[in-house]
């Protein structure tokens, strides 16, 4: 098994009720992975909106689930960023570290090094807000936990091809 | 203008006028009175008052497989949603387009855990092609047009409407069904022109082809059977056909090798075995169709042509994928094997016909014949001889006398033959029966039973007595669950836990008490007499044909094996051979 490949999917849908549930029950139901998940909508007046789903899968795997989420009726399009070209991912996350003393200060001094912003701050605490690619997201989160790592809140993926083209 | 506006009832019922629809089938509950208040001041749409829900969408599955028309179904909320739940699973998997109203409970209770409310759109979420709450009467049109539209086109499938009971009263613009189109659900229907030409010549160097049709060519239309049948003929290449696929191609034909798959011929699983190319026409390679996937026809080069892209490389791994409608892609087949005046391979195709008629020569359907018990495929090979030359339409259950029945009935043409066969839902017949009396009133309409199936459903006797409808139902009875007893006997040890039909009614009283005409059979030199009398009465009628009790149904391909590993009868026992993998299998 060692195919499994990981894939980054991005499916326009229309934005109705049970939309997003009929794409979750579509992988629970046919035993697929999901990794992550995110969706909004990103055109008011269509009322469409985006989902990227981050999944795990054989190419035989990968395939049936681009060919289902495709016959969904409210779907529009479904591409697989992963084999599509090119293309960029990002993830953003808020990450709380609480401590005094030395941690405090040591925390901080790695957030300036990869770039997170204080966005929330007390005597004993701060917010970090990353932006960034899941595995730099993974790095910071990691370098945190013994400096008082606390909470945890990430988005999961979103991605968009490279060059001109649109979805 | 607002008073003049119609109601959200009235809308349902002028939607289904424009959309040609003359029957439907339901029950009447508290969250569907509006409607049934509509459907009484009308006189376009015809309801057929059946006896549980389930028995509803099974009726409109068998209107809907003998006409090629859309089903309709008219339930209540909650328990008549939930109800109706076997009927939506089993239209969704073979592909029968089917609508769904559902009355739900007033859209501000919606939640709140009202009286008979259930949560029918997320119930109905896995078991539908696509379904619908309707909260806003405006979109109520618009809607149900588009439903009907999604239901009949690209891979057909069953659609919920769900309507509360505060929409069906409110007063809404009502559109026509011309005026709308879905936005993006635009199924592709046409082939590819260079797939199409790839695949002829992958038949023209075909040594050893095979068509291999399934229920995508029965629900392309009548036509589509047509353009199949003379695609076979034209090539003169053998077609064997799924257990939906019956009827695409006609039985008779020497060039038909029957049913494959578990219960099906010798020759055509040998000849799906053996064969080079392999044209599949919606079909989508099945568990019960392919026995063992890793030895699954291992020689071959696949074509796959299906209008659902998702069929394509699920099970097995195709070599030329044609998306579109099985008709149509037939006919661009056979228009471009005429244009290149086409011929196929004769001397290798002469060989391959010499291996297949081989095979035919083992006979493989045959069994002991004795005058001392009826044998259920006898009881079957004297319907078949007796109906012979009449319009007829066999519907079944599920089991033994489903297989038999598909072994030893013949089926010329499309839309006669209507069996639960990707669900396996025990209690189909009788209600698709009923379904299918109604669409053709002056037909004969059999419905192969078993004793313990028919009991499934057997309420809807009341709905033959209340319609006068004349279904026949032959029970074919041996006092088994045949099938469940059949895989204790290969895989348990002949531990028979829980599959004896003990305590069962006397049929023949039971066709009496609801109207209908009852007959029970024992003996072998009865069996004419009783089936002529079933099909002169024009009555419902029970058949009660009491069959040999240990009989079993083989050929079969056990569970984890091989086509060319099939058992063909009770002393070729090889319970050795089931390997483990193979037990778990269903």
């Amino acid at each position: 098994m060692s195919d499994i490949r990981r894939h980054t999917i991005a499916v326009l849908v229309d934005n109705e009720p049970g939309v997003l549930a009929r794409v979750i029950g579509l992988f629970s139901g046919r035993g697929y992975n999901i990794e992550s998940l995110t969706v909004a909508e990103v055109d008011a007046q269509e009322r469409v909106s985006r989902i990227t789903v981050v999944t795990s899968g054989t190419p035989m795997i990968i395939e049936q689930i681009k060919a289902q989420l495709d016959r969904l009726v409210p779907v529009h399009a479904v591409r697989d960023l992963t084999l599509g070209g090119k293309s960029v991912e990002r993830e953003l996350a808020l990450i709380k570290v609480a401590g005094t003393g030395d941690k405090r200060i040591e925390s901080l001094r790695l957030a300036d090094i990869f770039r997170a912003r204080v966005i929330d701050s007390t005597t004993e605490s701060f917010v970090f807000e990353m932006t960034g690619s899941t595995e730099k997201l993974d790095a910071f989160i990691d370098l945190m936990r013994p400096l008082g790592l606390v909470d945890i809140s990430r988005t999961g993926v979103v991605a968009i091809s490279r060059g001109p083209k649109a979805l | 203008m607002t008073d003049q506006q119609p109601t959200g009832a009235e809308i349902v019922m002028k939607a289904l006028a424009d959309q040609g629809v003359d029957v439907i089938f339901g029950y009447p509950g508290g969250a569907v009175l509006p409607i049934y208040d509509a459907l009484f001041k009308q006189n376009h749409v015809r309801h057929i008052l059946v006896r549980h829900e389930q028995a509803a969408v099974h009726a409109a599955e068998g209107y809907a497989r003998s006409t090629g028309k859309v089903g309709v179904v008219l339930v209540t909320s909650g328990p008549g949603a939930t109800n109706a739940v076997t009927g939506l699973t089993d239209a969704l998997m073979d592909s029968i387009p089917i609508i769904c109203f559902t009355g739900q409970v007033p859209t501000h209770l919606i939640g709140n855990d009202a009286f008979q409310e259930a949560d029918t759109t997320g119930i109905t979420r896995p078991c539908t092609k696509h379904n619908y709450l309707v909260k806003d009467v405006d979109q109520l049109a618009r809607t149900i047009h588009e439903a009907f539209h999604v239901a009949r086109s690209g891979r057909p499938g069953p659609v919920v409407i769900d309507l509360p009971k505060d929409v069906q009263f409110a007063p809404g613009t009502y559109i026509s069904p011309e005026t709308v189109t879905h936005r993006t659900y635009r199924p592709q229907v046409e082939p590819d022109p260079k797939a199409v030409a790839a695949a002829v010549d992958m038949l023209e160097t075909a040594k050893r082809p095979i068509f291999y049709v399934g229920g995508g060519v029965i629900n392309a239309g009548a036509e589509a059977s047509r353009t199949v049948t003379e695609l076979v003929r034209t090539t003169g290449f053998p077609c064997t056909m799924t257990l939906m696929g019956l009827g695409a191609f006609p039985s008779s034909d020497p060039q038909s090798l029957g049913m494959l798959g578990m219960h099906g011929s010798y020759e055509a699983n040998l000849a799906m075995h053996g064969c080079d190319v392999m044209v599949a026409l919606g079909a989508r390679f099945d568990d019960r169709v392919t026995g063992n996937l890793t030895k699954f026809s291992p020689g071959s080069r696949k074509i796959h042509v299906d209008i659902d892209p998702s069929s394509i490389n699920k099970n097995v791994r195709v070599d030329l994928p044609i998306i579109g409608d099985a008709g149509r892609t037939a006919a661009a087949i056979l228009a471009e094997w005429k244009r290149r005046k086409a011929k196929a391979d004769r001397g290798a195709l002469k060989a391959w016909w010499k291996q297949i008629e081989e095979w035919r020569a083992r006979n493989c359907f045959a069994y002991e014949k004795t005058d001392q018990v009826i044998k259920p495929q006898y009881a079957l090979e004297r319907l078949r001889e007796l109906t012979r030359g009449r319009k007829t339409f066999i519907t079944t259950e599920v089991g033994q006398h489903q297989m038999w029945a598909a072994q030893f009935l013949r089926f010329e043409g499309p839309n006669q033959w209507m069996t639960s066969g990707g669900l396996g839902t025990m209690g189909y017949g009788l209600p698709a029966a009923m379904g299918v009396q109604i669409a053709h009133p002056d037909a004969l309409v059999i419905d192969v039973a078993g004793e313990a199936s028919i009991l499934m459903n057997i309420q809807e006797m009341s709905t033959l007595a209340q319609y006068r409808l004349p279904v026949k139902i032959f029970i074919l009875n041996n006092q088994w669950m045949g099938m469940v007893r059949q895989w204790q006997e290969l895989l348990h040890g002949a531990r028979y836990s829980e599959s004896y039909s003990d305590s069962l009614p006397d049929f023949v009283k039971l066709a009496d008490a609801f109207g209908a005409v009852g007959r029970r059979v024992t003996d072998v030199a009865d069996v004419d007499a009783a089936i002529l009398e079933m099909i002169e009465t024009p009555r419902p009628f029970i058949l009660d044909m009491c069959v040999d009790q240990k009989e079993n149904c083989f050929p079969m391909i056990p569970s984890g094996a091989a086509h060319n590993e099939m058992l063909m009868g009770p002393e070729d026992r090889r319970e050795a051979t089931v390997s483990d993998e193979g037990m778990v299998l269903v």
